[in-house]
């Protein structure tokens, strides 16, 4: 019975690191078709279902054609024979909008959330706090989705209209992401301000030191690990948000020339093609998911195992 | 001088804390007025396809509490093992990957599912959301676990193995009883989490407008209506959709203040 249990346990624990392995095995195979069409290339390309013809008789000469548009719509003659087409798809458009949107939402989030967790940490009295502190955290409980409605029903419209430009863009989505990660920045920089010893305060305290000459130069340094790290984790969630930025970025797959303009990201590509994709395409948004996982999978093992050794 | 900046300080870090709770307010008071001036109790005997939530609420709830029922045990045992067995660098491995998981992207576990579930059944499927959401339960329920568990006190166990107990009835009978309530509100704040989770189940479960039992076909969701409803151009599409959030929303404050709410009467 004994050993039975154990080993059980062992397996349940052994099923992590096979679940985490078989993610990594899988998203490769299936983007397998992907990388060998496109490769590298696939990171600094720009167009996503594009349909590339490539006349033979004038080489060097490229027509290009949006599949979407209707058979009559195009432009090159049908009968030719030495007409080949080829359909391109290429990450580099949601890689630049999961990249903006999150340093948009870290570049907003940052000063409130520490703002808060200084609130909380050093400022108000204890059942303010807690009391604070439990709102906070409803606040980060509240589902994406829901973010996503009010966002884009309530938010974008305010934001459109101090700063100009679209309702759907980098710069709200951007935003809406910021109001869901600070919760959460918020709560664990906090706890990492907590386990600043309180015998260092009381004696910067004693010496006549202001509140904001103990956390600048006490709590802070000491706490700075753990607030780093809370921080990069923030971002690891940022990136991979899919729900609250879907409503909000408009999902067009064109470069962003302007904050306020619309474009795309990588968990959004995914949540509106996946359904109709198939072959290359399928193939493609997998490749794109890799990429995403690769980047929060590195992003968190330098937070968990840098910077929040000790801070739980 | 250094009195005035103190004060500026002080006053910037109340209105970061007053944005904080303005954003929370504002988001509530939207879902209340939008949501109850939608909301009628018929929501809740009619199915999505008669204009109604029961079919979903329902199909979300089974989503989540099938998720549950597969990730509590399998967390918790991961759990046990980290804390009471495991030594060394393979636990540590574990438990890394374990904080790993538990931040990876959702849409990505989503993709993930679909490819080992999804396309091998040859459909979307109830039991292909319930797995994904399992995904994102277990390492929120092994990480609870372990942290609850390193708070029980070493005598206990000695005391356990002193009158002659095996390792796993201590574990069992001693070691989790402590631990219980800790344990209990990490699952409560998990399940609460996978409960309003949206992404995962895009392309697995998918969601269906009729009532199903059915797990091997689409399963109706809550939050995946919602996305579908929310992006509908019709005026009364979207209202059932703040209808639909309203309930969300209470559903998971409620689930999560009720774990709170354990450990401060007990812990």
């Amino acid at each position: 019975m004994e050993k039975i249990f154990q080993k059980l346990s062992l397996a349940s624990a052994s099923l992590v690191f096979v679940i985490l392995v078989g993610i990594f095995i899988t998203l490769f195979n299936s983007s397998k078709v992907a990388i060998d069409e496109f490769g590298f290339d696939f990171i600094t390309n720009t167009d996503w279902n594009k349909d590339i013809t490539i006349e033979n008789k004038y080489d060097g000469i490229i027509n290009e054609e949006d599949t979407e548009e209707d058979d009559d719509s195009m432009l090159f003659d049908e009968d030719d024979e030495d007409l080949n087409t080829k359909t391109v798809f290429g990450g580099l458009v949601p890689i630049v909008g999961t990249l903006l949107t999150t340093l948009i939402a870290l570049v907003f989030a940052l000063p409130i959330a520490m703002g808060i967790a200084v609130f909380l940490a050093e400022i108000a009295p204890k059942n303010i706090s807690h009391v604070v502190g439990i709102a906070i955290e409803l606040l980060a409980a509240i589902p994406s989705i829901i973010f996503g409605m009010w966002g884009l029903y309530y938010f974008a419209p305010i934001v459109a209209d101090l700063v100009g430009g679209y309702q759907v863009s980098l710069l709200t989505a951007g935003l809406v992401l910021g109001v869901m990660i600070l919760p959460f920045m918020a709560a664990i920089t906090r706890d990492s301000m907590n386990t600043t010893p309180s015998v260092l305060k009381e004696s910067a305290y004693a010496l006549g030191a202001t509140k904001f000459e103990v956390i600048k130069d006490i709590i802070f340094p000491y706490s700075k690990t753990g607030i780093i790290g809370s921080i990069i984790l923030a971002l690891g969630r940022a990136l991979g948000e899919t729900m609250a930025v879907a409503f909000l970025i408009g999902s067009i797959f064109v470069l962003p020339t302007a904050i306020n303009t619309p474009t795309i990201s990588i968990p959004v590509a995914m949540a509106n093609n996946f359904g109709e994709a198939s072959g290359l395409g399928e193939s493609a948004l997998f490749y794109l998911a890799l990429l995403l996982f690769l980047m929060s999978f590195s992003i968190i093992s330098i937070a968990k195992l840098y910077f929040l050794k000790k801070v739980h | 001088m250094r009195l005035i900046i103190n004060k500026i300080f002080l006053a910037l870090s109340v209105l970061s804390a007053i944005i904080g709770l303005s954003f929370l307010a504002w988001i509530l008071i939207t879902l209340f007025i939008k949501g109850l001036g939608s909301f009628h109790f018929n929501l809740f005997l009619n199915d999505l396809i008669d204009g109604g939530l029961r079919n979903l609420i329902i199909g979300q709830f089974i989503l989540a509490g099938l998720a549950a029922s597969i990730g509590i045990p399998l967390g918790m045992a991961a759990g046990i093992y980290i804390q009471e067995y495991g030594r060394g660098s393979f636990t540590s491995l574990i438990r890394n990957l374990s904080d790993i998981m538990m931040s990876a992207p959702s849409i990505v576990i989503g993709a993930f599912v679909y490819a080992v579930v999804v396309i091998p059944t040859g459909g979307t499927s109830g039991f292909a959301g319930a797995i994904a959401l399992a995904i994102m339960m277990i390492p929120v329920v092994i990480n609870t676990t372990d942290n609850m568990l390193s708070l029980v006190p070493r005598e206990l166990r000695e005391a356990g193995i002193a009158l002659g107990a095996s390792k796993y009835r201590v574990i069992l009978d001693i070691v989790i009883k402590a631990a219980k309530v800790g344990i209990m509100t990490g699952i409560l704040l998990a399940f609460a989490r996978i409960i309003g989770e949206t992404a995962p189940l895009l392309f697995t479960s998918e969601t269906s407008n009729y009532f199903s039992l059915d797990l091997t076909e689409s399963f109706p969701s809550l939050t995946v209506s919602i996305y579908d409803l929310a992006n509908e151009p019709e005026e009364s599409s979207r209202d059932l959709a703040w209808a639909a959030s309203f309930i969300l929303t209470v559903l998971v404050l409620v689930i999560n203040l009720v774990g709170r709410f354990l450990t401060r009467t007990k812990g």
